[in-house]
């Protein structure tokens, strides 16, 4: 995803001469391209993600369009409040990416995740907030981040995630795609871990449910027309995220439910529980950890169905 | 307990970098090429500085040692076991599934670990922290903080260092691991920190550098720090990224 990435900015770049990219000292020969191309529309600003949020504020302001990017909990939880008054308050067009989220880096240990990020950015008025799957929803993600007028927040992998999509597809802030049909449940899932909502709904029908599987990539603004659809017409709705079941999908898509009390579909959140990983893994044990795997998936859906 | 003598030291030393060049590749961890940087520093610290009680790790009297870039958590490691502060089986399951040693040092992953960190410019202030309790509490522990160059580009460091001064935390001191490269490029071209120790001293710290693969060098500035009076102490201790390993050109 992140070589995605590095391609699809220089291609922004190229189109339009406001792009810059800052990056806070990762990503060696990642943007070497760029570089050659543009030198002056690259910059490394070391390991101080704080004061690389600030410069890009200032760039907003003398009408640039400046894309920020470093490992997600650096970038997000470091920068919380750059973010919030130098971009969020004063409305700036720049976007924000987050590199390595969820448990990408889960061998690296807590300072290295993310399953919280999510829930604390989406708080901030006027923050688009984002999690494509795989690199084409990322491309289509970073075009539209140039139509924005305030500041995005996008969270990506890392390298080597299967792709979901076979071309970029047309896909804006606010929207969701729909990959497979269904008519027991449906899976609504953010960011890379949608792969494992796929086997997880083929799992499913091989016990005779039939499970839609939706990527749900905006966390803000929520998609509400497919919300108030899927709630209408399944009995059993499933969030999925590499993030706490807290304040990151399940908990929007839970305060939305809240207010739409006359739609009676079940909600389950499937995430990360409230606590840090403590378990030295990699990503994959770490999603079987939190049972986030095809067969932990087809339960936890399987179970709600035969009680709803 | 009797004083290790160099020649012992750079023999420990040497033995220290064949452990953590086998836990690397039997694990498949990065950043071995900055444990080799800093394990000189490790080494002396260990053997000749600080006042530690494996038998004790949580004595709160005890001197705290920061290894605030926490990447470089396998020199740590193999420290930390050849002192006695967990069995050395721990380094082979080092980074692997379910194994006490993280990567990089979680809480309370292991005896003597007084700091999760990975996130880099966290261990100063902290160990700021820990000075200054122990000028409250009237105890006479002292704080060993080491930190990476390219560390230094956070803000939190410097915020931490005009604490420190303003305190006169001269229980406190800080070896700056100056290799000279960050994660993409030279520490000097990314970010200017040149001229590092006379930041330092600007700062309001005793300021001195040393060779930081000179271990007889390095315990006696780390001596001196113990001494001043009144002012932490930065060393800025010049340091090869991979010392000891042909790969890095050390
Ligand atoms: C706050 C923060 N930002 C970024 C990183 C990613 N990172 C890991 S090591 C490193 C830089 C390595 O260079 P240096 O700090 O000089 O340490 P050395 O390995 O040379 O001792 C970076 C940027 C991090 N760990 N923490
Ligand atoms: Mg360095």
């Amino acid at each position: 995803m992140r070589n995605a990435f590095a391609d699809e900015i220089l291609a922004l770049a190229r189109q339009d001469p406001r792009v810059v990219l800052l990056s806070a000292d990762i990503g060696n020969r990642l943007f070497d391209k760029l570089k050659a191309e543009f030198p002056n529309r690259f910059f490394n600003c070391g390991v101080a993600e704080a004061n690389m949020i600030g410069v890009a504020a200032g760039m907003a302001q003398s009408g640039l369009r400046p894309f920020c990017y470093t490992i997600t909990p650096f970038i997000t939880y470091r920068c919380m409040e750059q973010i919030r008054v130098d971009l969020c308050y004063h409305h700036l067009p720049v976007t924000v990416v987050g590199t390595g989220s969820g448990l990408s880096y889960a061998s690296l240990g807590g300072t290295h995740h993310s399953c919280e990020e999510m829930g604390m950015l989406r708080l901030l008025p006027g923050l688009t907030v984002g999690g494509p799957a795989d690199a084409p929803e990322l491309r289509a993600l970073l075009r539209d981040s140039l139509n924005q007028n305030g500041p995005v927040y996008l969270r990506i992998g890392k390298k080597g995630e299967p792709e979901m999509h076979s071309a970029v597809p047309a896909l804006k802030f606010g929207q969701s795609i729909t990959l497979r049909e269904g008519k027991d449940a449906c899976i609504l899932s953010i960011g890379t871990v949608l792969p494992v909502a796929m086997a997880a709904a083929e799992k499913l029908a091989g016990q005779g449910i039939s499970t839609r599987v939706v990527s749900f990539p905006t966390l803000k603004p929520l998609d509400e027309k497919c919300l108030q659809e899927v709630f209408s017409s399944f009995k059993v709705v499933a969030t999925l995220e590499e993030h706490s079941i807290l304040g990151g999908l399940g908990g929007s898509v839970a305060e939305w439910k809240a207010d739409h009390p006359e739609l009676n579909a079940r909600l389950v959140r499937l995430g990360t529980p409230d606590e840090f990983l403590h378990l030295t893994c990699e990503q994959e044990e770490a999603r079987e950890h939190y049972g986030l795997t095809a067969e932990g998936i087809a339960d936890r859906i399987e179970t709600l169905l035969r009680l709803a | 307990m009797a004083e290790t003598d160099i020649a012992e030291l750079l023999k420990i030393a040497a033995r220290m970098r064949g452990k953590v060049i086998e836990m690397v590749a039997a694990s498949g961890a990065a950043h071995l090429a900055s444990a080799m940087s800093c394990l000189d520093i490790v080494v002396a610290a260990y053997w000749r500085i600080l006042n530690l009680d494996a038998a004790k790790a949580a004595d709160p009297l005890r001197d705290r040692f920061i290894l605030s870039k926490g990447h470089a958590a396998s020199a740590l490691y193999a420290v930390l076991a050849e002192r006695g502060f967990f069995s050395k089986d721990w380094l082979d399951t080092f980074a692997t599934h379910g194994a006490p040693l993280a990567e990089q040092p979680a809480p309370g992953c292991a005896p003597g670990v007084e700091l999760a960190t990975g996130s880099l410019g966290h261990g100063l202030p902290v160990g700021a922290g820990h000075a200054l309790a122990a000028q409250i509490q009237k105890h006479d522990y002292q704080v060993l903080v080491c930190m990476s160059d390219g560390e230094c580009n956070e803000g939190t460091v410097w915020e931490a260092a005009m604490f420190a001064a303003a305190r006169k935390l001269q229980n406190l001191t800080v070896v700056v691991d100056y290799n000279k490269w960050q994660a993409t490029g030279r520490s000097n071209e990314i970010m200017q920190l040149s001229p590092l120790r006379e930041k330092w001293a600007a700062f309001g710290w005793k300021a001195v550098e040393v060779d930081g693969h000179d271990i007889a060098a390095l315990v006696d500035a780390l001596d001196r720090s113990r001494q001043e009076a009144g002012k932490p102490t930065a060393i800025i201790a010049h340091t090869v990224k991979g010392k000891g390993v042909s790969l890095h050109g050390g």
